[in-house]
């Protein structure tokens, strides 16, 4: 700051501090419905304090759901969100890292074709292919289950420039002393690359794993059964329903269940988010 | 293509080091596009036992279809008035912290989590405060004498999903704004400072100039967002409705194609929409290569 003005700064912390609060409000909001009682949105509008049901309210949520929306108890969703997460974290770093490595690290022929074919990747969301991949699943029967939720989405260009932006910037003599040493690609990779790679991996890691967490289409288009439903889909069906009955406190609290993981991991992680965010948009 | 000058010379392994990302894009990737922009050629019959090549109908139905034309305008107003809406809000967080010393780091951690909330998570929380009977923002707005149903206005319902789209933005164009702020040399203020500018003039002639790569990149990075990544909203509120006024592109594919089972209509629109992220994503990296010699 290049002057003292105390009430230019106490103006900011204002406009902070109201900005913050809208930012909060639906979240606050939510988070009152989900600890009333079932009576208490039958009349007038959305109390602002806190009720006293929030342990019923999401026990019962996590164990039986609501029954009547057609959507399983939340425990099992949460759990297939996390493993649908994990999987498409982990699976988009492994595939990615090992492609870049073949991509920096070895001469051959077709290496620009591979190098452009991951790329136009990028240009293909699911959102602008829906049906012809819908097709494809299902036609490897692929269909509810964790490989047809996960697979399909693990290609990454992202990740993949990610890591070769990185490994261009790894010191030649660092493959030059292995290879003296008479370290092969797999050691050298092993050994040197994916440590240096660490920090790396771990920023990609929570930025993919909130991506993993939220997805919203693909699990809508391929999952039937409701034992594969992931939690942000299966809360839609519940909001649908209390449209018409005022089960308000129940959806809420699922509602802060789907959000709570995600936003765990970025505020633990915040070094790791920025750092991953930054990067994967260069 | 950059390579090392020392490489390994393995023939065959860099192959099987590829193959699990090229499987995946072929599969799940590419022939679906290719597909995509085949079926856009086709007509099926009512009952999908032939299809018929039909050159250029598909799309020339879709360009003529009123429905098509006001989603394409929808779609436009969406995604300028999310961009508008998140990146001033953005701004305006960003510029305040950045003056900030002690409290910086606490604000930003207060910022960031909206990031993570899922898009459907956002558009349900915004519903639930806009709920028109039970909502707290229709009980105050009807205080001021103004009646909010996002069921039955459209104009409603595109601010109600304008609003939750935005909302989950903040953090994204707050960060990027923060770094963008943090960049610009400190000498710079100072010399203005010195001079006699005070902060407001500061900021219009020497920050928001020195801003504009940053601004640049998060204007075509919002839009990319609002057209595709708002699937989730969309479908978890308003439905496209009412009456098609929230029925953006995205969404509406999904609707004739899963839905309605218009596969030639469908995929037509698949291939517009791909040209349009194919443009997105050529402007963003003829940006990105001139910030590097920047």
């Amino acid at each position: 700051m290049v002057e003292n003005r105390p009430f230019l700064t106490f103006l900011s912390h204002l406009v902070l501090i109201l900005g913050l609060l809208v930012v909060f409000l639906p979240v606050y909001i939510a988070l009152i419905a989900s600890t009333r009682g079932p009576t208490e949105f039958l009349s007038g509008i959305v109390p602002l304090l806190p009720g006293d049901h929030t342990i019923a309210n999401y026990r019962a949520m996590l164990q039986s759901g609501l029954s009547t929306s057609g959507a399983p108890p939340l425990f099992p969703m949460m759990m297939n969100s996390l493993i649908m997460a994990l999987a498409i974290a982990i699976g988009k770093i492994v595939i990615s890292i090992i492609s870049a490595y073949a991509i920096v690290y070895f001469r051959f022929p077709f290496r620009a074709l591979a190098f452009w074919a991951i790329f136009v990747t990028l240009m293909l969301p699911v959102e602008v292919r829906i049906i012809p991949t819908f097709e494809v699943v299902a036609n490897l029967s692929m269909l509810n289950s964790y490989a047809g939720l996960t697979i399909p989405l693990i290609a990454s260009a992202t990740a993949t420039f990610l890591f070769r932006q990185f490994f261009l910037t790894v010191p030649e003599e660092l493959i030059e002393a292995a290879r003296v040493d008479g370290a092969g690609p797999i050691k050298f990779f092993w050994d040197i690359l994916l440590p240096l790679s660490r920090t790396n991996i771990a920023a990609l890691f929570v930025i993919l794993f909130i991506y993993g967490w939220n997805q919203y289409l693909w699990p809508l288009l391929i999952t039937t059964d409701t034992r594969y439903y992931t939690v942000v889909m299966g809360i839609k069906r519940m909001a649908a329903y209390a449209d018409a009955e005022p089960l308000w406190n129940l959806v809420m609290a699922a509602v802060m269940l789907a959000a709570i993981p995600p936003v765990i991991v970025i505020i633990f992680m915040q070094r790791l988010f920025i750092k991953g965010l930054v990067e994967t948009e260069k | 293509m950059q390579t090392k000058r020392t490489v390994f010379p393995n023939k065959a392994l860099p192959y099987f080091l590829l193959l699990p990302q090229l499987a995946v894009t072929g599969i799940f990737f590419l022939w679906p596009a290719w597909q995509a922009i085949w079926f856009s050629f086709l007509r099926e019959d009512a009952f999908g036992f032939k299809s018929t090549f039909v050159w250029l109908e598909n799309y020339a139905r879709l360009f003529n279809s009123a429905s098509y034309i006001n989603s394409i305008s929808i779609t436009f107003t969406f995604a300028f008035a999310v961009a508008f809406l998140s990146m001033a809000v953005a701004l305006l967080f960003a510029v305040n912290v950045n003056s900030m010393i002690r409290s910086r780091n606490a604000y930003t951690t207060l910022l960031v989590w909206p990031y993570a909330v899922a898009p459907a998570v956002a558009g349900i929380l915004w519903w639930f405060l806009f709920n028109p009977s039970i909502g707290i923002l229709p009980y105050l707005l009807s205080m001021a004498e103004i009646r909010w149903n996002h069921r039955t206005s459209q104009a409603d319902a595109m601010t109600l999903v304008v609003i939750a789209a935005s909302w989950k933005q903040i953090s994204y164009n707050f960060l990027f704004f923060l770094a963008g702020l943090q960049a610009i040399p400190n000498s710079l203020i100072e010399a203005a400072a010195i001079d006699g500018a005070g902060p407001f003039k500061r900021f219009r002639t020497i920050v928001f100039p020195l801003l504009s790569p940053t601004t640049f990149f998060l204007l075509v990075v919002n839009v990319v967002y609002a057209m595709f990544d708002t699937f989730g909203i969309i479908h978890a509120t308003t439905e496209g409705g009412p009456a098609g006024g929230t029925n953006i592109m995205v969404y509406k594919v999904y609707a004739d194609g899963v839905i309605g089972l218009n596969l030639g209509s469908s995929s037509a629109q698949s291939v517009v929409l791909m040209c349009v992220v194919i443009f997105l994503t050529v402007i963003q990296f003829r940006y990105i290569e001139r910030r590097v010699q920047y």
